[in-house]
């Protein structure tokens, strides 16, 4: 038999045989022992006073999980009614204006849980806005974690792992759009019809093999519904677990302040107070959930009507996340290539394959690449406040700048109409923006955080402003400056700041040094300890030699 | 008539002879005699001869109307003038008028991409005097009349069936509940919502526009109905909750962010802070 | 960088005080919020008795009329009392852990996320015991061959997948996604109610959404929604004075009724916005237009081969029938689709 892999002297398992008679009992005793007895629990359960930083940005991803528990408690109601068939047949349910028509089982069975099936409709709309939900909450959470270095050594493996949910989420939105067999969603089937088709070389045998032969066939929703409700929430299921297995071995990061180290992590314990707020979250997600699938309507797939391939919509769009490779084959140019008896059909490939790749695989492979720039191979608990890391934050808004342009080009047409231009010049526009105005957010984006850089040294050498304003002897006027308290400019000056490479013994390639001089540019040094020293000489800063808060009239910045 | 339509729509002809001085009246003059002879003959017997008079009549009341308003544009003979955009006027028929009127759509204020529909300032004996002007200067749809379009006392199956003609023909423009969409160049296809079946039903047979027509051969008055019915009741079935304008997954998109994960982090805001201290 | 490379300009105050909440300090305050949150709780029996008379009482039919709107009673109210029932439950649940729950902060130590060496160590030396128990250093073929057997076994499982789909070889795409069910004399019918067109029946600025006679005979069938959505059709008519017609398209058009594939060239969207005056065709999804007085060539969008034109002409009774299939495949591009006889502006 196996042996434990590690033995570890310490630990008190391996010496206490029988649980200790505490001095004083505790009621809960008695079932804890039997559990234990049995099962170890005390071992499995861990330190259940293990310590949570307090953020609200750190809740993001939380309302990402639990919208994800939501869409299973809701998918299993669903499952009861809904039929994966494409069996056509004609509706006899008591939607009326839909008497007679032919449709297929799914769209039926899915009229049948809107209409037939009491809360039905509530459970069809809950679910709908939670995957909505789902992907937004792992957006907005992924752009946290970006934006505060959170990926960096030693979560690197956890950020990828990421990555895989958020494009998994994606997919799983996608294939749970089109079940119902609606009129939107058999539209969003073609589109991918079209999508798989343009792939060079095995294309149409991808195509074939996926729909089981021409579009629409029978056998996709079949399919997509094994793909929707069995093998991508197995995955995510999966990820899931790991993922917050990684988050509870690491510890999370948190912010950087007074007695916050690498070293260390400040917050509240999980039971009670994280059991309590966390706990409550959910209910919180899920009552908002909830509230929104009672007030707003959602996917009213009775009014799109049956999938019929002849019929279309105006402002047939896919759900938000799909918007960016919608855009993208909006606007891009038609190249299409027809070489001998082939055709190589970039005007699809390219916009709609091509962009998800890059975008997952640049995703990906970043906090490699930032390691590999700055030469940072040390472990970081403490997050980074997006403005110290100027190239980074500029990256990534210049990476949502360029996701925005894509998304409104997926709505040029709405654009065109709103601000009464040709939707030709839209278009156009659109082609060039896509490129200029990440280019233009990175620039803006790295002033601004150099600006802000430059604000907190200020603040740390002169305090902050009083809002009183001061007439001197001379009769010139200046505003007072409250000095800093010493934990406020502690935290304002204990960053690290970028710097660039220098080959010290170990060789540095030199567009590797070229990469890390531009990622260490322009950052404003932090005070010394001497301009520190003198700032506090001046009351800028509580402790040293003044504690009283003075008021410090400052005429002009140079004088100190 | 069928041959003055035919001669009218060649623009050739139409150039030549209007170039003669006398052309215009004579015309004029002819289709009026020619319209008041067909009305005689088709309508029926009982009411022929005091109708016949009654439409000149109209006819002429209209023609002074028409002057007044729309032939700064389209030209005293309803010719059409290029250099204004305005199309002619002499095939369009009097549901063509009764529609551009009654919704307001014409007189227009000044040339645009499209007409926008306004209030209507005319009466209606007003509209239908313009309209007898204009349809005595050739051939196109008359007014129809309520039995044509009016869709009471349908079965669910005719509704329905008229759901997917709806969805089959009109959906690409106009949306899944005729809320409207958009087209090139800054024109629009309008919601219907507002729309009176009757100019549904003449918007359907003139094509006002860049909508094309759609006319009985395809599209028989019955099948027309039913459209019209759909509209009607597809806007009356009760939503689920606030229907976002209707416009699809563009508007849930954005309400998830706004009101989703919005109202989540000010909880999750509220969750975090450390609240009043003592 | 770790904390000791780190210069730190101010030195570390260390952990902040922790203040004390006016529930800590003040008695009547904590009961205040006792009070309140377990009101909170006492509202969701409230609430949830609320849902089961709605579920039970109010017919699936019932409207709410709020604001001028219709709403489904049953649907809005069910959701408005479980909403608020367990929005309630995470409101007392947090507003307890934030005012009656001891909100000291703890700290806790961290470690590096690897392991101390010894254990690195111990698990290395583990590693190469078992390899060298396991003998599979001196017989080298049993690691080999181990790792080549089981990635043989990754070929019955891929190749079991041929079967998903028929294999879209010459002969197969002949039959399927290069020919459609139109053929010489099949009558043009309109889409929904099947009416056979005839070519008087066709105004000028006319549009109508129609598909292939024999399309009907294949309703039960499961070939139906793939035959519609590759012969579906769109039939207008121009002036036959104010469109290009090109020579080798003369006999394709009946007195400037013309009939397009429906299914954009793009990704198949079926296109029905035609501007009668432009004679453009616009599609919904991404915006290719093409000109249909024109041959359908593209003139503005990402599609990039000009719209299928489908030949017809009338038969003695003056019905419009097709003279025969689309000459080139409809719908989207595929790898082995031969372009080069779709039609380009000045018809090579």
């Amino acid at each position: 038999m196996a042996k434990p892999a590690e033995l570890n002297p310490d630990s008190p398992a391996l010496e206490v045989k029988t649980p200790p008679t505490s001095r004083e009992t505790s009621k809960l005793a008695g079932p804890v022992t039997w559990v234990d007895d049995r099962i170890g629990l005390a071992k499995l359960a861990g330190n259940i006073r293990k310590v949570f930083p307090d953020h609200w940005s750190f809740l993001l991803g939380e309302i990402a999980l639990y919208s994800f528990i939501i869409l299973l408690l809701t998918g299993v109601f669903l499952t009861i009614w809904f039929k994966p068939s494409m069996a056509e047949i004609e509706y006899a349910g008591s939607y009326a204006l839909l008497r007679d028509v032919r449709m297929s089982e799914a769209f039926a069975s899915t009229l049948n849980i809107s209409f037939d099936i009491r809360g039905g409709l509530l459970v069809r709309q809950i679910h709908h806005w939670a995957a909505m939900l789902f992907v937004a909450a792992m957006t907005a959470h992924m752009l946290r974690v970006f934006f505060t270095g959170a990926f960096r050594k030693p979560r690197e493996l956890n950020w990828i792992i990421g990555v895989g949910l958020f494009s998994m989420g994606l997919v799983e939105g996608f294939a749970g759009y089109s079940l119902p067999d609606d009129l939107l969603s058999g539209t969003g089937l073609r589109f991918v019809d079209g999508l798989i088709r343009s792939i060079p070389l095995i294309g149409t045998w991808a195509e074939f093999f996926v729909f089981g032969g021409e579009f629409p066939g029978t056998l996709i929703i079949p399919r997509l519904y094994m793909v929707h409700i069995l093998l991508i929430p197995g995955l995510l299921l999966g990820l899931i677990s790991a993922h917050m297995a990684l988050l509870v071995y690491h510890k999370h990061t948190h912010w950087p302040g007074p007695g916050r180290t690498n070293r260390n992590i400040q917050g509240y314990p999980f039971f009670p107070i994280y059991v309590a707020k966390a706990g409550g979250f959910f209910f919180i997600v899920f009552g908002v959930t909830v509230l929104m699938g009672a007030v707003f309507q959602i996917n009213p797939v009775w009014l799109y009507g049956p999938y019929n391939p002849s019929q279309v919509t105006a402002g047939s769009q896919p759900d938000w996340y799909m918007g960016f490779v919608e855009g993208a084959i909006r606007i891009m140019p038609n190249w299409e290539w027809h070489l001998g008896h082939t055709t190589w059909s970039w005007n699809v490939f390219l916009p709609g394959v091509g962009l998800m790749g890059l975008l997952f695989t640049g995703l990906a492979l970043y906090p490699f690449i930032e390691a590999w720039i700055t030469g940072d191979t040390s472990e970081h608990h403490l997050l980074d406040r997006p403005r110290n890391a100027p190239v980074r934050t500029g990256i990534g808004v210049a990476g949502m700048a360029c996701y925005a342009m894509f998304w409104l080009a997926g709505g040029n047409d709405i654009l065109a109409t709103q601000f009464h231009v040709s939707l030709n010049a839209v278009t156009y526009f659109m082609r060039v923006a896509v490129f200029v105005v990440p280019v233009l957010a990175f620039i803006v984006t790295k002033r601004i955080c150099l600006s802000l850089q430059r604000a907190d040294k200020e603040r740390v050498l002169h305090g902050s402003e009083s809002n009183i304003i001061v007439r001197n002897p001379e009769g010139g006027f200046s505003e007072a400056h409250v000095p800093l308290s010493q934990e406020e400019a502690y935290t304002l000056t204990r960053h690290p700041q970028p710097k660039a490479l220098v080959p010290n013994g170990v060789k540095v390639g030199r567009v590797r040094q070229t990469l890390s001089r531009w990622y260490a540019d322009g950052q404003v040094p932090k005070p010394t300890a001497a301009e520190v020293a003198e700032a506090e000489h001046h009351g800028a800063i509580e402790g040293g030699e003044g504690d009283e808060r003075v008021l410090e009239g400052s005429d002009s910045g140079d004088a100190h | 008539m069928r041959f003055l339509a035919r001669g009218g729509r060649s623009s050739k002809d139409r150039t030549s002879l209007r170039r003669h001085r006398a052309a215009r009246p004579v015309l004029l003059l002819l289709s009026l005699f020619l319209v008041g002879a067909t009305y005689a003959a088709v309508s029926p017997a009982t009411e022929s001869v005091a109708d016949g008079a009654a439409d000149a009549q109209l006819i002429a009341q209209g023609k002074a109307l028409f002057s007044q308003n729309c032939a700064s544009c389209h030209g005293l003979g309803g010719e059409g003038l290029a250099q204004q955009g305005a199309p002619a006027l002499t095939n369009v028929g009097a549901a063509a008028v009764d529609f551009q009127v009654s919704t307001g759509r014409m007189p227009m204020a000044n040339p645009l991409v499209q007409a926008p529909a306004k209030e209507n300032t005319f009466t209606e004996d007003e509209i239908a005097a313009l309209a007898a002007y204009v349809a005595s200067l050739g051939q196109g749809p008359a007014i129809p009349t309520e039995d044509q379009y009016n869709p009471a006392g349908m079965s669910p199956e005719d509704v329905s069936r008229g759901g997917e003609l709806f969805r089959t023909n009109c959906s690409a423009c106009h949306n899944f509940k005729g809320a409207g969409g958009a087209l090139p160049n800054g024109a629009v296809a309008p919601s219907l919502q507002n729309a009176t079946p009757k100019q549904i039903l003449e918007a359907l047979r003139t094509g006002p526009g860049q909508m094309p027509i759609f006319a009985e051969g395809a599209l028989p008055d019955e099948n027309a109905k039913q459209v019209i019915a759909y509209i009607e009741q597809v806007n009356a079935v009760p939503a689920a909750g606030l229907s976002l304008g209707g416009l699809g997954p563009v508007a849930e998109g954005f309400w998830a962010w706004v009101a989703g994960i919005g109202s989540l982090v000010l909880f999750a805001v509220w969750i975090a802070s450390r609240g009043a201290r003592a | 960088m770790s904390d000791k490379e780190l210069d730190l300009p101010v030195p570390d105050p260390g952990l902040e005080e922790h203040p004390p909440r006016f529930t800590d300090v003040d008695p009547a305050a904590a009961d205040r919020s006792y009070r309140q949150i377990v009101a909170m709780l006492a509202a969701v029996p409230v609430l949830v008795i609320a849902f089961l008379v709605v579920y039970f009482a109010v017919p699936r039919d019932a409207e709410l009329i709020l604001f001028g709107s219709t709403f489904k009673m049953q649907t809005t109210l069910l959701g408005l009392t479980a909403g608020f029932a367990t929005l309630l439950i995470g409101i007392a649940a947090i507003a307890w852990a934030r005012s009656l729950m001891s909100d000291e902060e703890i700290v806790g130590e961290r470690h590096g996320a690897a392991s101390p060496p010894e254990a690195r160590e111990r698990v290395l030396a583990d590693l190469e015991i078992g390899i060298d128990a396991s003998a599979i250093r001196r017989r080298k073929l049993l690691g080999t061959g181990m790792a080549g057997a089981l990635g043989m076994m990754l070929l019955p499982a891929v190749v079991s997948l041929a079967d998903l789909g028929p294999w879209p070889t010459a002969e197969e795409r002949a039959k399927t996604i290069e020919k459609t069910i139109w053929a010489e004399g099949v009558r043009l019918v309109t889409d929904v109610t099947n009416v056979p067109l005839k070519a008087t029946d066709l105004v000028v600025g006319q549009l109508v959404n129609a598909q292939p006679e024999n399309l009907e005979h294949l309703e039960d069938s499961a070939e139906y929604q793939i035959a519609k959505a590759k012969a579906s059709i769109i039939v207008v008519r121009m002036d036959p004075n104010s469109i290009k017609i090109p020579e080798s398209r003369r006999d394709w058009q009946v007195d400037g009724i013309l009939c397009y594939s429906k299914i954009c060239t793009h990704v198949g969207c079926p296109i029905s916005l035609w501007e009668q005056q432009t004679h453009h065709l616009l599609c919904p999804c991404h915006q290719s237009t093409f000109d249909l007085g024109n041959s359908g060539v593209v003139v503005f969008g990402p599609a990039a081969r000009s719209l299928p034109q489908l030949p017809i002409t009338t038969d003695a009774q003056g019905y419009l029938v097709a003279r025969g299939d689309f000459t080139v495949p409809v719908g989207p591009s595929f790898f082995e689709r031969d372009s080069l006889k779709d039609f380009q502006e000045g018809d090579r």
